[in-house]
This record gives C-alpha cells, sequence and structure tokens, in this order.
C-alpha cells in the first residue's frame, strides 16, 4: 500500500551567497512517512523547519538532498528530483496548499479569489462563484465583501478568504501552515470543521498548527521534527 | 501535457558581443515561463531570437506544431516563421504601437489575422471582433475607433486580443505591462492569468518586474549577462533562490 | 516623318532591349512588379514616363498609335504626347480605338472592346498596392512574395465599418492569375471588369518608381471584395447627353457659372462612334 508521502534522509539548509556563503542548517536525515486519508500535525520548536518542510514537500523549497515521494495519480513521484512541468501537474490535481498569508492579484473581487482553484479546472464561472460564496460564508465573510478586493480587508478577513481559496478544490494531499495563526476562537472552529469536511473526503493532511487543541481536534497523530531528523 | 516548444544550446552574438549564450529549456502546454533579468541580460534578445525575430548563431528552437509536426524556427523559411507568428504564436509587444495599426480601426486589428488567412466574410470577420473585444473588457462601442484614442491600457488588451483571435498556442510577452499605472497593471495581470486558464495557452513573459512574475507565471529563468543563472519553479526561486545573483536579484526587490 | 536626329521612338536599341526583356518577365509573371532602369525622359516624372517608356520599347514602324488621357484623345496631355511619337518615331496615329494597334493611356480603359491585335499601355503613378498601409519597400515585397495580402482586406472592412460601402473608387486592387495582387493604376472601378480576360495584352509602366508589369491576353483579374460585399461598379441615373450611352463611364461637365451640368462620356471616341451610329 503506498504512502501518501515518504520521506528519506530529507535535509535542507541555506546558504547565503551574498554574505560570505553563511550556511543556516534547518534540518537533516528527516525520515518520515504518512499514509493516505491520515491528518498529521507537524510539531517542534521553532526554527526546526516545520514549515520548512511543508514548503519542500510543495516544491517552493529546493532540498539541499533526500528525497520526498509523493504519491501522486496512482504513481510515486519525488519532489526533490522532478522536473518543473511535474512539479506543477502535481501541484495542479494533488498536491494543495494553505499559507499563512493571502497573496493574490490585486484589484480582483474575494469571490473571484476564491473561485479560481474551481476555474483552474475547468468549471464555468457562475458555478464557481456560487461555490466560492459558500465558501466565504462558511469562513464568516459576509455578503457585502464578495465582490471588493481582500487586500482591502483585515489581516484576519485576508486569511479568511485565503483558506476559502484552499479550500475550494479537493486535493488528495492537503498541505495547511499556520491556517488559523490571525484568526479568533469562533473563525478558528470554523476552519476546523473546513479540514474536518477535507478529511471525510478521503484528503491527506499534512499541517502546521500553532494551538494543541487544534491538533487534537483534527489530526491522528504528530511528527515531531525534533525527533525525526537527526 | 504536452511539450510545446524545446529551445536547445540557443546563443546570439552581436558581432564579439555576447546577447545570449547556451540558453535551454522545454516548455509545456498550459505553463506561464518568466525570462526575468535586468536590462542588459540578454531577456529580450532571447524573445526575439524565439519568436523568428532575429536569426541566432548557434542552437534550436523545436516547436511542436498543432498538427503534431516539429519545426525548428531557426532553420525554419521566413514563409513558415511569419506564417507561424499569425496564427499559432503571438507576440506582444511592450509599445503597443508596435504590435498594432494604429492607422486602422480596432475591429480592423482584430480582424486582420482573421482576413490574413483567408477569411472572405465581413459580417462573421466583425463579430469575432466584436468577441474578442468583450473578451478583453474592451466595450464594443469603441470597435470602430482608432487605437489612437485608446488609453495605454486598452491599447495592450487590443494588441493581446488581436493576437488571440486566431487561437494561438504559444504567447511570447516583452514586459507587457511595463508603462502601465499598477491598478491598470493589475487588471492586465488577471485578464492574462484568465485566458491563460481558458485558452490553455503557454507564454513566455519577458520582464523586470519580480512582482509581475510572481503574480502570472508558474516558472522562471534568471538571465544575467546573456546567461541563465537559475532556472526553476517562479516561487522556488523567489522563496528559496540558490544562486548568487539570484539571492541578490530577489532580496533588491522594493516591499510596499 | 521621324526627325532624323533621334533613335526610332526616341530610345536607344539597348535600353529597348532592356524594358522588352522586363516585359517578358512582366508576362511570364502576371501582376509581378518588375523593376527596370528607367530612362531620364524629355517629360518630368508624373507626366507619364513609364507609360512612354514601355511604348517606345514595344512600337514597330507598322503601329497605329492612340494615346488618351481620362479618355479623351484632344487633351494637352494626350496630344503632347502623340505628337512626341510622332516626332521620334514617324508612326501613324489615330483617334478611333478599333485601328490603333497601341493605346497609350492615362486613367481610363476605353470603352470598346479590344483584340488580341492590340496592346493597351498604362500609365501609372504608384505600382505598390500595399503601399499606403506598409511604407516600407522591404516589407511589401516580402508581402507579395509571401502572398500576405491580409492587410488589403483590412483597408475594405476599414471602408465598410466607416462608410457602410467600399470607398474606393479608382485605382481598386486585384488579384491577378489567382496569385498577385496589383494596382491597375488610377483607372475607375467600372473598369475593372475589362481587365479580366480581355484579349488585348496590357502593360503597365511607372516611371518614377522604375516598375513594370503586365496582364497577358485572357487573364483572369478578380477586383478584391467581400463574399457579403461584393464587387460593384458605378452607376448613373443619367445617359450621355451627346451620344444617349447608358454604360459607358460618365464625366459631368460644368457647363456654366449657374451650376449648369451634363454629364457626357469619359471616352471621346466611344462618343463620337455612338453618335456617327445614330
Amino acid at each position: 500500500m503506498p504512502q501518501a508521502v515518504s520521506i528519506q534522509n530529507l535535509q535542507k539548509e541555506f546558504i547565503l551567497h551574498n554574505q560570505g556563503g553563511t550556511r543556516i542548517p534547518v534540518f537533516s536525515g528527516l525520515e518520515t512517512e504518512i499514509g493516505v486519508g491520515e491528518s498529521v500535525a507537524i510539531v517542534g520548536q521553532s526554527g526546526q523547519g516545520k514549515s520548512s518542510l511543508l514548503k519542500l514537500i510543495f516544491g517552493t523549497y529546493q532540498a539541499t538532498s533526500g528525497s520526498i515521494n509523493v504519491l501522486h495519480q496512482g504513481a510515486i513521484f519525488n519532489v526533490v528530483a522532478a522536473a518543473p512541468h511535474e512539479i506543477l501537474s502535481l501541484r495542479r490535481s494533488t498536491i494543495g496548499y494553505v499559507t499563512q498569508f493571502l497573496r493574490c492579484i490585486p484589484r480582483v473581487a474575494a469571490e473571484d479569489v476564491v473561485a479560481e482553484p474551481l476555474r483552474d479546472r475547468g468549471m464555468a464561472l457562475d458555478e464557481a462563484r456560487n461555490e466560492a460564496r459558500e465558501l466565504l460564508s462558511r469562513v464568516n465573510i459576509p455578503e457585502r465583501l464578495w465582490h471588493l478586493p481582500p487586500m482591502t480587508f483585515s489581516g484576519g478577513e485576508q486569511q479568511r478568504v485565503n483558506i476559502a481559496r484552499g479550500f475550494a478544490a479537493h486535493f488528495p494531499l492537503l498541505l495547511l501552515d499556520e491556517p488559523t495563526a490571525s484568526l479568533d476562537a469562533e473563525n478558528r472552529a470554523r476552519v476546523m470543521t473546513l479540514i474536518e469536511d477535507a478529511r471525510a473526503r478521503g484528503s491527506t493532511i499534512i499541517g502546521v498548527f500553532h494551538h494543541a487543541d487544534e491538533r487534537h481536534r483534527v489530526c491522528d497523530r504528530e511528527i515531531d521534527i525534533g525527533q525525526q531528523a537527526k | 501535457m504536452k511539450k510545446l516548444l524545446s529551445v536547445q544550446q540557443l546563443s546570439k552574438f552581436f558581432g564579439e558581443q555576447l546577447a545570449c549564450d547556451d540558453i535551454g529549456f522545454d516548455l509545456y502546454e498550459g505553463e506561464v515561463l518568466a525570462i526575468v533579468g535586468e536590462s542588459g541580460s540578454g531577456k529580450t534578445t532571447l524573445l526575439r531570437c524565439l519568436a523568428g525575430l532575429l536569426p541566432p548563431n548557434h542552437g534550436r528552437i523545436l516547436y511542436h506544431g498543432k498538427d503534431g509536426r516539429q519545426v525548428d524556427i531557426v532553420l525554419a523559411s521566413e514563409a513558415v516563421r511569419r506564417n507561424l507568428l499569425r496564427t499559432e504564436w503571438g507576440f506582444v509587444h511592450q509599445d503597443a504601437r508596435d504590435g498594432l495599426r494604429m492607422g486602422v480601426s480596432a475591429g480592423a486589428n482584430i480582424g486582420e489575422r482573421l482576413m490574413a488567412i483567408g477569411d472572405r466574410h465581413y459580417g462573421h470577420i466583425r463579430s469575432s471582433a466584436e468577441q474578442w473585444l468583450g473578451r478583453v473588457d474592451i466595450p464594443i462601442s469603441r470597435i470602430d475607433d482608432s487605437p489612437w484614442t485608446y488609453s495605454g491600457g486598452m491599447r495592450q488588451r487590443l494588441q493581446i486580443s488581436r493576437n488571440l483571435v486566431t487561437a494561438p498556442r504559444l504567447m511570447l510577452m516583452d514586459e507587457p505591462t511595463g508603462g502601465l499605472d499598477v491598478s491598470v497593471q493589475a487588471r492586465l495581470l488577471d485578464l492574462m492569468r484568465g485566458l491563460v486558464r481558458d485558452l490553455g495557452l503557454a507564454v513566455i513573459l519577458v520582464t523586470h518586474d519580480l512582482a509581475v512574475a510572481r503574480l502570472l507565471s508558474s516558472r522562471m529563468i534568471v538571465m544575467q549577462n546573456g546567461r541563465v543563472v537559475e532556472q526553476g519553479l517562479t516561487d522556488q526561486i523567489l522563496e528559496d533562490p540558490q544562486q548568487p545573483y539570484s539571492q541578490l536579484l530577489v532580496s533588491s526587490v522594493l516591499q510596499v | 516623318m521621324s526627325s532624323a536626329s533621334y533613335n526610332f521612338a526616341y530610345l536607344s536599341e539597348q535600353t529597348k532591349r532592356m524594358i522588352r526583356r522586363a516585359l517578358l518577365k512582366a508576362i511570364a509573371i502576371p501582376g509581378y512588379q518588375v523593376p527596370f532602369a528607367s530612362r531620364e525622359m524629355p517629360m518630368p516624372y508624373g507626366w507619364g514616363t513609364g507609360g512612354v517608356q514601355v511604348t517606345a520599347a514595344i512600337l514597330v514602324p507598322e503601329d497605329v498609335l492612340k494615346v488618351i488621357d481620362q479618355g479623351a484623345d484632344d487633351t494637352t496631355n494626350a496630344v503632347s504626347l502623340r505628337s512626341f511619337f510622332v516626332k521620334t518615331a514617324g508612326i501613324a496615329t489615330t483617334e478611333a480605338t478599333a485601328e490603333a494597334t497601341v493605346i497609350q493611356t492615362r486613367h481610363r480603359i476605353p470603352e470598346a472592346p479590344l483584340t488580341e491585335n492590340q496592346i493597351l499601355v498604362f500609365q501609372v503613378p504608384i505600382p505598390e498596392p500595399l503601399r499606403f498601409l506598409e511604407p516600407r519597400e522591404t516589407e511589401t515585397r516580402k508581402m507579395h512574395a509571401l502572398e500576405e495580402y491580409g492587410v488589403m482586406h483590412v483597408k475594405l472592412y476599414e471602408d465598410i465599418a466607416k462608410l457602410g460601402q467600399v470607398a474606393t473608387t479608382y485605382a481598386y486592387p486585384a488579384k491577378v492569375a489567382g496569385r498577385y495582387v496589383f494596382d491597375p493604376s488610377p483607372i475607375p472601378k467600372f473598369d475593372n471588369p475589362k481587365l479580366d480576360h480581355n484579349p488585348a495584352l496590357q502593360l503597365f509602366g511607372a516611371g518614377r518608381e522604375k516598375r513594370v508589369y503586365a496582364i497577358p491576353p485572357y487573364t483572369s483579374v478578380q477586383s478584391l471584395d467581400f463574399e457579403d460585399h461584393p464587387f460593384e461598379i458605378q452607376k448613373w441615373d443619367h445617359t450621355c447627353a451627346l451620344c444617349g450611352s447608358d454604360d459607358s463611364f460618365l464625366d459631368e461637365i460644368i457647363t456654366d457659372d449657374k451650376g449648369g451640368h451634363m454629364f457626357v462620356c469619359s471616352d471621346t471616341d466611344h462618343c463620337r462612334a455612338t453618335q456617327e451610329q445614330k
């Protein structure tokens, strides 16, 4: 039974060439496996590389060495060795990523920002917008804001739009990087519900969560980076 | 995803002066590739070589056509190149005036490619022009106006629609948002994103603006002094640049 | 009688050979503009030097020459050119279209149908039909070579969009033998149908621009148009006031200071012949 994600001997360090080649190690020798449908929380001290691990899986960070094998459309792909167009293919249909910060084209309405992943999958404009509006409601973004560009919103509102976008399309593997960081308790609970729905649909979840109660609510187990790496 | 373009060992010299050297990359359907670099990096020369507007000194540019045949742009006849640029490819100039016929109406500008491939029905040409104006958010009432009466952003959108009318598979763009107001830029970027998605376009985009590259492209090539310094996923190069020059370039961007 | 100091038809024999070679090439490639070494002529550019050089190159002593300007044999220019050839070639001249073997014309094709024994020589100001939209000679040559004529229809499109119909009424572009688009010289579009499958050889000379082109006999010449806006010739509400013709090209002549006018055949010989029949 292939794993959703299988990591071997993963090492990541940054080399700052313009500062005399200063090396900043993140971790090395990381080994872990995550099964299909599992929900896993990455835990560890600050600076140990929790976010970095997610970015490595998504391909935003380039590993120094090691392998990250991801199950994609029935086959195994090593993200570390994959060509850019292969990683793009992975991101199109398999790996979704909810970042900490909303980044989008300015002056685009919130409902269109959220609808975008659905439109990328070929959904018609009206249908995509309707689903987007439903999601925005679920994260408590009032209707009067739907047609406004989210860059004008508060930090918390922007994050909720970001989350709505992240959950718009179904991904077999979902990476969540502190999705509730700037949210109050009520909105955090709403996001937890979205995650639970994704789990119910069969998604594998790998997340970094700030609050322990969140981890307990949506995750099966924890992976401690400090322990899994050398 | 099918491979659309394969560039191999492409080099261009102007006499002794190196413009670009040993450039190689592949492009797949639906990908947006940004070529970034500072002035003099060779990125515009590279783009013009790709478009067949400049003959390279060395290398191959293999294009996989709609009919499944492979064409080496470098070796192809001028007739083949010019035809490609009017049908399966598009070229958007930085200054819209270079890519439009300023002396004729917007409708004629859009219709020209159709007329060039043999369309001889005025009504059909006009309704296609109306359709494409709508697609790029230009009011249809402006169809008979000259591009001289258009704003910079509108001219750029007109240039884009003029290229799209023959359903190209590959668009080459030279700083398409350069010189436009930021709000106009945003609108144009959103339009291009939508078009790339809806039409399955592949785009090669030259820009010095990393923010534009970030918002529009999925892959990036960093050039310096005519050479490729680094290439990879856009977000990877912007967040985890590996090469010294890439790191310098990314860290030099002003934060708003 | 020709003046003893001129070579026959003014040009040297070598020059005539050069022009004839260019003309043969032009005939071999219908509608294609062939460059030629245009000579200094004893009239300025813009006064028909191209047509004169073509006529001079093809004239033989047995020819009968007719020269018309806007359809008339008796305008100043027609008279001047005719006497030029009388002086330098000593050939017979005529005003009757049917009697001529060579007809040099500015801006009209005679109404009387021509025969295989006749050659029609046109005076051309600007030979390049694409010039108005593309000023670069390097580019227009490529466009002809690659048959890139979309831009011609752009002009027609513009006219229809702005005016509801094609506004071009003279020098109306046409496609020759299905290949080259050419400028038939500033003849009214009324005359364009006469270009098509004409039994006569049609030669075109542009002296200032240094080009000749040709339409061999019985060649297809199709005026450009759209399927839903087909090519149409001009029509008048009047008939000729002198001969009553209802199917010839009419000029409007102002007869007095009070706005009096009349419509008269532009082709003077045709008008005369029609009157004589009545």
